[in-house]
């Protein structure tokens, strides 16, 4: 029996899924503009969707790709160059549309794929721009997808894509991986982006839903994907620290969609999968010495992650890592986490002490968690009516419908609890 | 490409600074310019005079109005500016990180219009024309 040579649809589903953000990096480098390989993109697939049926899969799809790609883009210019000019000219500067092997060799793709990671992440450009175009380029989102994730409206996002495309054009910005002098910068930039993108699926900022798995999703591939091109140590500590955070995703909502606090979750609901892999990915950041922010969150995510349960947790190692987190980043945020921290080792009123000293210097006043983590230290304590002062403040701080929930449903208990005074520890 | 970089820094700040340190900083500023100036990346640069000898015009309504003073009141002021030339934003932005008043102040790094391409197509039509 001879295997039949004519492809299916799906088996170009199945390039077009693995292989379209490939050549379309490797088009923006040879054609030097987004649009134009966008469209070459898209010529490409309907060529495919015509001519494989008849001739049979090519060997190399990919290399097919792109050449018809950028020969049909170049072919179009020079055709609208009959009413154009300067169309003329551009085609003339691409050639005759004809791609070298050399061009299309493994290395140099997975370079272009670097190239448009960092050209997306470029600062120059905006972080909101960055992260929508981001998505767009590199993941392959459509513009709706993005709006709908961000729950802003299609055309804002649009707008916002076709200025950060126009930013790179007029400014100049390279198509380039950045040299070693300025990888510092740049690789920040990137991991900043997709920290971003995975923050807002996994605790969006406001709406009804806590998380947004496909923008957390999305966030993992394009971590995977750095370390995969790239794998500098704050490359893999973001990618631990993202895995080990969504390996609690089952256990830090109830069934009925409300806040679970980490540590009143489930731990055999945990992956167990994720967390070996962040773990191994912290333990070789770490080994590298030159690790930073992002292998120490990560690091602090690996103890609560491997702990049996939140009062076996290694709190001492737990301090010691966030005291070395504020010196390399020093921030009020870390600051609160590291109270928290305390108090779980040392006892509430350690931990109560450090968050009303960030308060009375004028930080995290406006910061729904920093109230909400001083009223469960008082209530702890048992001090109800600070409690409820702590939570009503942070009540009014969030717009983030589980967070809400969550806090009403701790100040019910607690009003009840002061009519009907229980002894300590109830 | 040309790009056009402004810098910006607080003005005060040179008034309470000593002789010597503002020497050693026109010495940091003359090294500068000499470095991009040998590795063809200088196209100009000056120095301006501070901003209370600024005058700000605008034409409203056919009208001029003269306002005395900067654009914008703000911390750091426009001191002076380098026009270069760079391959591409990273090359730019590699110069600009050298200007030393980025170390304390700020640098705005704007790309500068081509017209050439323009004035020859209005070349090509004027001499079509005739």
């Amino acid at each position: 029996m001879t295997p039949d040579p004519r492809p299916v649809t799906s088996d170009i589903d199945q390039v077009f899924r693995t292989e379209s953000r490939r050549v379309l990096a490797t088009l923006i480098r040879l054609l030097g503009d987004f649009d134009l390989a966008e469209e070459a993109l898209q010529d490409a697939f309907t060529a495919a969707v015509e001519r494989w049926p008849r001739d049979g899969v090519p060997a190399n799809p990919r290399a097919w790709l792109i050449s018809t790609g950028r020969f049909k883009a170049i072919d179009g210019l020079r055709r609208r160059a009959r009413f154009d000019d300067s169309l003329g000219a551009i085609a003339d500067q691409l050639g005759d549309g004809t791609t070298a092997p050399h061009e299309l060799d493994d290395e140099s793709v997975e370079d272009d794929r670097l190239r448009l990671i960092f050209t997306c992440c470029h600062p120059a450009l905006p972080p909101d721009a960055q992260i929508a175009l981001t998505l767009r380029e590199v993941c392959g989102l459509t513009t709706e997808e993005i709006a709908r994730a961000f729950l802003s409206p299609a055309p804002t996002l649009a707008q916002r894509i076709v200025r950060a495309k126009g930013k790179i054009k007029a400014a100049k910005i390279p198509y380039q991986v950045p040299t070693r002098a300025e990888l510092p910068e740049r690789l920040a930039s990137v991991l900043h982006t997709i920290y971003l993108v995975f923050n807002e699926g996994y605790s969006a900022s406001s709406g009804a839903s806590l998380t947004r798995h496909d923008l957390s999703g999305e966030a993992i591939r394009l971590g995977r994907l750095l370390v995969e091109l790239l794998p500098e140590p704050e490359a893999l500590g973001l990618l631990a620290l993202m895995l080990l955070h969504e390996s609690r995703r089952e256990a830090r909502t109830s069934a009925e969609g409300e806040v679970v606090l980490l540590d009143d979750q489930e731990r055999t609901r945990w992956n167990r999968e994720m967390i070996a892999e962040g773990v191994a990915l912290v333990e070789r950041a770490m080994r590298s010495r030159q690790f930073g922010p992002y292998t120490l969150q990560a690091a602090i995510a690996a103890v609560h992650a491997e702990a049996p349960s939140g009062a076996e947790t290694d709190w001492s190692e737990i301090v010691g890592l966030y005291d070395v987190l504020l010196r390399a980043d020093p921030s009020p945020v870390i600051e609160l986490n590291r109270a928290a921290a305390i108090a779980m080792r040392d006892g509430p009123i350690a931990g109560l002490r450090l968050i009303d000293g960030l308060f009375s210097r004028g930080e995290l006043g406006a910061y729904a968690l920093a109230h909400s983590a001083r009223a469960e230290l008082c209530r702890r304590l048992g001090w109800t009516d600070q409690a409820i002062d702590s939570f009503r403040t942070a009540l009014a701080l969030t717009s983030q419908e589980p967070q809400r929930r969550f806090i009403e449903r701790r100040l019910s208990e607690l009003s009840a609890r002061r009519r009907h005074p229980a002894p300590e520890g109830m | 490409m040309k790009y056009l970089c402004l810098i910006y820094e607080n003005e005060r700040e040179w008034e309470s600074k000593s002789p010597a340190e503002s020497e050693a900083i026109m010495g940091e500023y003359f090294t500068f310019t000499e470095d991009i100036q040998k590795n063809g990346k200088y196209v100009s640069g000056e120095a301006l005079q501070p901003t209370p000898t600024a005058t700000t015009v605008r034409v409203r309504n056919g009208k001029v109005s003269t306002t005395d003073g900067p654009f914008a009141e703000t911390k750091e002021q426009l001191g002076g500016f380098y026009l270069i030339e760079a391959k591409d934003l990273n090359d730019a932005i590699q110069v600009a990180a050298k200007i030393p008043s980025a170390r304390w102040g700020t640098v705005e790094v704007r790309p500068v219009v081509d017209f050439s391409a323009d004035a020859a197509k209005r070349e090509e039509a004027t001499s079509a024309r005739a």
